[in-house]
């Protein structure tokens, strides 16, 4: 990564039509003042709040400071709406908390994991990871609800492979077993729960029979892995998952998955979910930042109501003028983050894309939004630039340096930099009191009595936490921070809003005759599509393929590693071929690739052409009315083995 | 001293950060690997298995690689690691065709190249580059002789396997199963 040749190496100025990547090499002033002034013409002439931030990752900081100094509080990463969003609000309506990143799930100490469509060791989040493979080492139960045998699905003592799309189903009849077998934690659900007689109530109907009809699940199965649950509560953990945008009654779902967690009485114990602890750093003294007179709430008034973070999605529809004549967003910032690959519906983010006054992409490598984009500037990689001291929760508070490893390459510049000169040229230094990032850091750690060059030595810094309350003590009385005080089986918060204040299952549409559903998740050596030109990475894999159950390629005549196109209800056709993988591993009813390939951009020398991106295919987006999530698993495709202009159906 | 590596099935979720971290430490050009993970599924939806497996040279004590090689490149050094020596090595590939596991690859320097339990590592105490990396801690290493070490401890403990044992090459990489 470091000596790739396809990295973004000088900044650049657009001098042709916006998408026909026709750029001028420039230097950081000029194109810095580029940026600056249309800034500042957006501003005059909408109000800062028209500019938009996308980000993602450890260099987030410098940019939403810098736009909430700008004054605009349009900040979205789409690891909300795209990703995790819905069930940060589902356990905030339960518990009356989220359950962090990483997650505060005790998977290392739990008798029982129960994972939903979570593909935990190809979702390399390595705390995980780390801790499902000590789970293992001490004989935990895992159960996998998955369409697909997934890599967890080979780990699980019980595997339910779902028909797809009807999770919330087997949810309930899950509440409905622990329920009415009194496998559930009396105690504690009478000390801490509200809404219990109602939500019996619910679900009194809701047997494993009536779940079979819907899910494909034997009854037998669904007591067996109840049971399992309720013999290993409280140490039981119901995975809240974290790419869950799939049907748009996602939120409802994860709330299914709150409820039979406070059930089995695992939340806040060993085993279960654990209370995090966080360390805190001083932030310098810098002026206030402006309220600004619109959020993205002004852009769809009423939508959303429960969002807590931005959805991406708001903010590219906000930037088509037809949607909002009023109040428009007009400039981007994309930083870290491939907007083209992360957001469905390509052509409606285009569509967006055409009415900007100014696209700013700020990354590492060449993607397909730096193509877009009026001014590109060049970051340096990880290993060559300080981060923000790291301070996530965890079991213990600690603090976690990122520093760079050799020197940037080429004329890049780390976030930091960035930022402070933009901030100059916009007249907001004083936001940025420290030169470099470094000088920061070491001024939080001088503050703590330590210092940069101790954390160079030592990388991580763990302390103890200040009282031991990781669990609940037997009897504690604990006020969980909803509106009741107690945790929420029957939501009085979403009932505000008009939105079921427990979940109900609700049919999603099925494929048509010929048509599969398409599912889609991670390959475990790549990040995203991020890294899909990682030289390393793609020497590991640099394709991905279509997984096609034996009984479906027969049926078509398909043959493995055959090239075939993949076209969607919509008409939607992949722009490359895609090989066959047929396996076991898939229902019939649907197929499977892995995000992050198909790349149309030709400066991704090694992956260009390579695979079929999902993102293309994912036309239909069923939004989540509660907050804004885009459910992408709506969307079937069938198989064309011609050439794709051509169009021919086998 | 015998060292031997163990492989934990179960843990292994085929993420192949240890083929990249040796490809790292040791300069594996490009296209080629001295490790690399094998999925290998049985049966019939809905009733599947999965095995993952981080395979390398299996360090056979009963080498035919060491028994083939016509100028003595390929060689037992400490500990019954296989080992190539590539000045000598004439790259003639005999030992390539030797070989059961198809553990070895011509370098396009000219020679054969393949695992060394990354003795450079291990004869500084240290562990090799995969053992440490793995995010699973799916890999044990160490010296069979000594009843301590992370490898005996793991297969006093565990039911285990080789492959292809009906070579008779007495692998020394075990599979946990």
């Amino acid at each position: 990564m470091y000596y790739d040749e396809d990295r973004l190496k000088i900044p650049l100025i657009r001098a042709e039509e916006r998408g026909m990547q026709v750029f001028r090499e420039a230097s950081w002033d000029e194109a810095l003042d580029y940026v600056a002034a249309k800034m500042k013409e957006i501003s005059t002439k909408y109000g800062p709040e028209s500019m938009a931030l996308f980000t993602h990752g450890s260099g987030s900081s410098n940019f939403t400071n810098l736009f909430n100094a700008f004054g605009s509080p349009n900040i979205a990463e789409p690891s909300y709406a795209q990703c995790r969003g819905p069930r940060d609000e589902a356990f905030f309506a339960t518990f009356g908390e989220e359950v962090y990143s990483p997650e505060i799930t005790d998977i290392r100490d739990t008798r029982c994991l129960v994972l939903i469509g979570s593909h935990i060791g190809e979702n390399m989040h390595n705390g995980q990871i780390q801790e499902m493979s000590d789970a293992i080492d001490k004989g935990a139960t895992i159960i996998t609800v998955d369409p697909r045998f997934s890599t967890a699905a080979g780990k699980s003592k019980y595997w339910l492979p779902i028909k797809p799309a009807t999770d919330i189903a087997l949810l309930l009849s899950w509440i409905h077993e622990i329920i009415y077998n009194d496998y559930y934690d009396k105690k504690y659900v009478v000390k801490y729960c509200s809404g219990f007689e109602q939500l019996k109530e619910h679900v009194k109907d809701f047997t494993p029979e009536w779940a079979y009809g819907i899910t494909t699940i034997k009854p037998d199965l669904i007591s067996k892995t109840a049971e399992e649950m309720a013999n290993a509560s409280p140490a039981v953990i119901v995975h809240p998952g974290r790419h869950v945008t799939w049907y748009g009654d996602d939120t409802q779902r994860i709330r299914a998955v709150a409820i039979l967690n406070a059930l089995l009485g695992s939340w806040g114990r060993r085993g279960g979910f654990y209370r995090p602890a966080r360390y805190t750093l001083e932030q310098p003294q810098k002026p206030a930042y402006k309220e600004p007179s619109r959020t993205w709430q002004d852009l769809f008034p009423g939508k959303y109501p429960v969002a807590s973070s931005v959805p991406t999605n708001a903010l590219v529809d906000g930037s088509i003028p037809e949607n909002n004549p009023a109040y428009q967003i007009k400039g981007w910032f994309v930083n870290a983050t491939n907007l083209l690959s992360t957001v469905p519906d390509t052509s409606n983010t285009l569509k967006a894309i055409q009415n900007l006054d100014l696209v700013v992409a700020i990354d590492t490598m060449p993607m397909e939004i730096t193509g877009w984009a009026d001014v590109v500037l060049p970051e340096c990689t990880y290993l060559e630039r300080y981060d923000v001291l790291r301070t996530t929760p965890h079991r213990k508070p600690a603090i976690a340096l990122r520093m760079p490893a050799a020197e940037p390459l080429n004329n890049t510049k780390p976030g930091y930099w960035i930022a402070r000169e933009l901030s100059k040229k916009l007249g907001l230094e004083s936001y940025f009191p420290f030169e470099k990032q470094e000088d920061l850091i070491d001024w939080q750690l001088k503050k703590i009595g330590s210092s940069l060059d101790e954390m160079k030595a030592v990388g991580v810094k763990n302390f103890e936490r200040d009282i031991d309350d990781i669990y609940f003590a037997d009897n504690e009385d604990v006020e969980f921070p909803t509106d009741s005080g107690t945790i929420e089986l029957y939501s009085t918060y979403f009932e505000q809003y008009g939105f079921d204040p427990m979940p109900k299952y609700v049919p999603h549409e099925e494929p048509a005759e010929g048509y599969y559903r398409l599912i889609y998740g991670r390959a475990p050596m790549h990040t995203f599509g991020r890294t899909s030109n990682n030289p390393n990475l793609t020497d590991l894999l640099d394709e991905n393929k279509v997984w096609i159950n034996p009984k479906v390629a027969k049926e078509w005549g398909l043959q493995n590693d055959q090239e075939i196109w993949l076209k969607n209800q919509d008409g939607a056709v992949t722009d490359f071929p895609v090989k066959v993988r047929i396996t076991e591993r898939i229902r019939w009813d649907s197929v499977y690739i892995f995000h992050g390939f198909g790349h149309t951009q030709k400066q991704m020398t090694r992956c260009y052409g390579k695979g079929a991106s999902d993102t293309k295919l994912i036309t239909k987006v069923h939004i989540d009315p509660i907050m804004g999530g885009t459910g992408m698993r709506g969307n079937f495709v069938t198989f064309l083995t011609e050439k794709a202009d051509q169009e021919v159906a086998l | 001293m015998r060292y031997a590596m163990a492989v934990d099935t179960r843990k292994c979720v085929g993420c192949s950060d240890c083929v990249v971290a040796c490809q790292t430490e040791n300069n594996v050009p490009h296209g080629f690997c001295r490790d690399w993970v094998v999925e290998v599924m049985d049966g019939t939806y809905p009733q599947l298995e999965i095995e993952l497996r981080s395979e390398r040279c299996n360090h056979c004590a009963n080498s035919p690689c060491v028994r083939c090689c016509p100028t003595g490149a390929s060689h037992f050094a400490e500990g019954g690691i296989v080992l190539v020596k590539k000045t000598e090595c004439i790259g003639c590939g005999a030992c390539i065709a030797s070989c059961p596991y198809d553990a070895r690859y011509p370098h396009p320097e000219g020679y054969v190249d393949k695992c060394t339990f990354c003795y450079h590592r291990i004869k500084n105490g240290m562990k090799p580059a995969c053992v440490e990396v793995c995010p699973t801690k799916c890999l044990y290493f160490g010296d069979l002789n000594d009843a301590n070490s992370d490898v005996s401890v793991v297969l006093k403990k565990r039911k285990y396997k080789t492959l292809i044992p009906e070579a008779g090459t007495d692998p020394q990489l075990y599979f946990l199963i």
